[in-house]
């Protein structure tokens, strides 16, 4: 029986010849990253050894990746103490793969990965943020887990108990419009399957408006994956996914794309027709509250916020920087924006897209997630409505349970910023 | 089987934000998470944290309860807490953190209950004593159970590289 792309890379990984979903297996891992989490991680790193008289060792520094970025530059002495303690494990460890608070090097792990050439096709990738399904872009399976899972991992190598989850096939027929972004795509797909309607499952993508869609769009659609419950989301590699690592990641070495078995068997399919979507918005306070933009459309905003491991690459910033260059973003709002790496940073700052963001009134910050998960920069007051490209608005999600945060494109984002209310940018603002 | 005072029933979708803000990520230690859990839920924030809620205590929630987050840091306040969980799902990262800390999770469809009802929780149900009504509880897969078993990922993980050193 033929199988998908997930059970093609867990059989793989597990040294079997076919799995079937259901089957309990125990992948070696390629690559296993962590955050500023990597505190927690060490300690139950160190707690796994204890008693047992051996040395506590990671399996394999080289697939082990350490990215800051949750909370950079460190907003509070805890946070600056546990990042020291972080990095006196790297080096003590030699994890090479370690990227700290650096302008040029630096920036949110879901595009360090990526852009650093650490994923493959076929890779088995876990991470200690649940936006790991990211990297199901380059045609990995790659999926969230907990700290001391991770210290589970790099202490055997390999994650245990692994379910192989069933695949939803997802399949994206025609073009997305002009202004008809990859979020609005997800985003909609996350209001049509539900905050949980594909716990356990894997989404698989398909179809012509995904074989055209660069991998920054991609890495939104498989990010996002996990807000409908999905283990992980997939893009099978082709053509596209040869092109980023090559040119754009730095990859000489043999890539080996995995392709699902024409006869794979999936739970279901879902059809989307791209060329039929309009700008789709999450409103308070789950994901899966999804609309047209236009339904909610002139509503006042008091921050826009473009940025994040979903939405702060280039591709966004050029989206925003074409829609604000000239005008300006409306008094009474504010406009914060956060490339997704120090790299994307140093791009915008080439082409222009910076100079555009700031002179229209945004403050452009430094690479990481910033305000999205409340932790620091950016907090909402009492009351306070957020428009937001990034990839969650629960209750209190960036910092305060008394406002409100809508999820969007960047192009929702940049038109509703220069008119200071929640705006299609079909309508207005873009041109 | 278990008895046990639900103190606080809450819907669908019950977000890791909510059962632990972002806000306190820089606490990571299984020691010092319990002080925040629920910040944002004043009430019942302010009865966790004087030590009103007695070990045991049950939550009741409905789908997709801790969604979001892989921070384990949501398990691990709750865990501190010794809180069980009733609900008719859970996410798939906090539903495995929850099995590896050795937290209390329930999978029971279509639970209802309300603050102050008395439930009798089993293997293979759960009965409301207070409404009377009955509801079937899904087990954990087997897979998650050894996990459970074993005491945690924890003593899981060192027993396999114990046994695979012995191998050696």
């Amino acid at each position: 029986m033929g199988m998908t792309v997930v059970q093609k890379i867990l059989a793989r990984a597990s040294g079997r010849n076919a799995v079937a979903v259901g089957d309990v297996v125990e992948p070696a891992v390629d690559l296993a990253m962590s955050h500023e989490n990597a505190a927690l991680v060490i300690n139950q790193f160190l707690e796994v050894f204890r008693g047992t008289g051996r040395e506590a060792a990671v399996w394999d520094p080289s697939r082990i990746a350490i990215v800051f970025d949750h909370r950079v530059p460190a907003e509070s002495p805890k946070t600056a103490t546990n990042q020291k303690k972080v990095r006196e494990f790297v080096a003590a460890n030699g994890i090479a793969k370690f990227h700290d608070i650096r302008g040029d090097r630096g920036g949110i792990c879901h595009q360090i990965l990526p852009e650093n050439g650490y994923v493959r096709p076929g890779a088995v990738v876990v991470g200690t943020d649940s936006h790991t399904t990211s990297h199901g872009a380059l045609g990995a399976f790659a999926f969230g887990i907990g700290a001391t899972e991770m210290a589970s991992v790099w202490t055997l190598g390999y994650a245990v108990n692994v379910e192989v989850p069933a695949t939803i096939r997802v399949d994206v027929r025609g073009a997305l419009p002009d202004l008809v972004e990859p979020k609005d795509l997800i985003l909609h797909l996350v209001g049509k399957l539900g905050a949980a309607g594909a716990t356990f499952r894997v989404l698989e993508f398909h179809g012509e408006a995904i074989r055209a869609m660069p991998t920054s769009g991609r890495l939104t659609l498989c990010n996002m994956s996990v807000e409908a419950g999905a283990t992980a989301g997939i893009v099978p590699a082709d053509a596209e996914t040869l092109r980023y690592l090559r040119d754009e990641a730095g990859v000489r070495d043999a890539i080996e794309p995995v392709t699902p078995d024409p006869d794979a068997t999936y739970e279901r399919v879902v059809d989307v027709d791209a060329s039929a979507l309009a700008p789709q918005i999450a409103c308070p306070h789950t994901v899966d509250n999804v609309r047209p933009v236009s339904e909610v459309a002139g509503k006042h905003v008091d921050q826009i916020v473009i940025g994040s491991c979903t939405n702060g690459r280039l591709d966004d910033l050029a989206t925003a920087a074409r829609i604000l260059r000239g005008r300006t973003v409306a008094a009474g709002t504010r406009m914060l924006v956060f490339p997704a790496s120090g790299r994307i940073y140093q791009e915008a700052l080439a082409a222009g897209y910076v100079a555009d963001l700031v002179r229209a009134g945004a403050v452009v910050m430094n690479a990481g997630c910033g305000p999205c998960l409340g932790v620091h920069e950016g907090a909402l007051g009492d009351g306070e409505v957020a428009l937001s490209t990034t990839n969650r608005n629960f209750k209190g999600r960036m910092g305060n349970p008394a406002s409100e945060v809508y999820l969007c494109s960047p192009a929702v984002a940049a038109a509703s910023a220069v008119s200071g209310t929640i705006t299609d940018p079909r309508q207005g603002g873009a041109r | 089987m278990t008895t046990a005072r639900v103190v606080q029933a809450l819907g669908d979708d019950v977000s890791t934000d909510v059962i632990y803000p972002g806000r306190y990520m820089a606490t990571v230690l299984p020691t010092e998470t319990p002080q925040f859990a629920f910040a944002d839920l004043g009430a019942f924030h302010a009865q966790l944290k004087a030590g009103a809620v007695p070990a045991g205590s049950v939550i009741v929630a409905g789908k997709n309860f801790g969604c979001g987050s892989s921070r384990e840091q949501a398990v691990s306040t709750l865990k501190g807490h010794e809180l069980v969980i009733v609900a008719s799902g859970f996410a798939r990262i906090f539903l495995q953190n929850a099995v590896n800390l050795g937290l209390r999770l329930v999978e029971a469809p279509g639970a209802a209950a309300s603050e102050g009802d008395e439930l009798e929780i089993g293997p293979a149900e759960v009965v409301n004593r207070t409404t009377g009504r009955r509801y079937a509880v899904r087990p954990l897969p087997a897979a998650r159970q050894a996990i459970v078993d074993a005491g945690g990922l924890i003593p899981y993980t060192r027993r396999r590289l114990l046994e695979r050193a012995a191998t050696r």
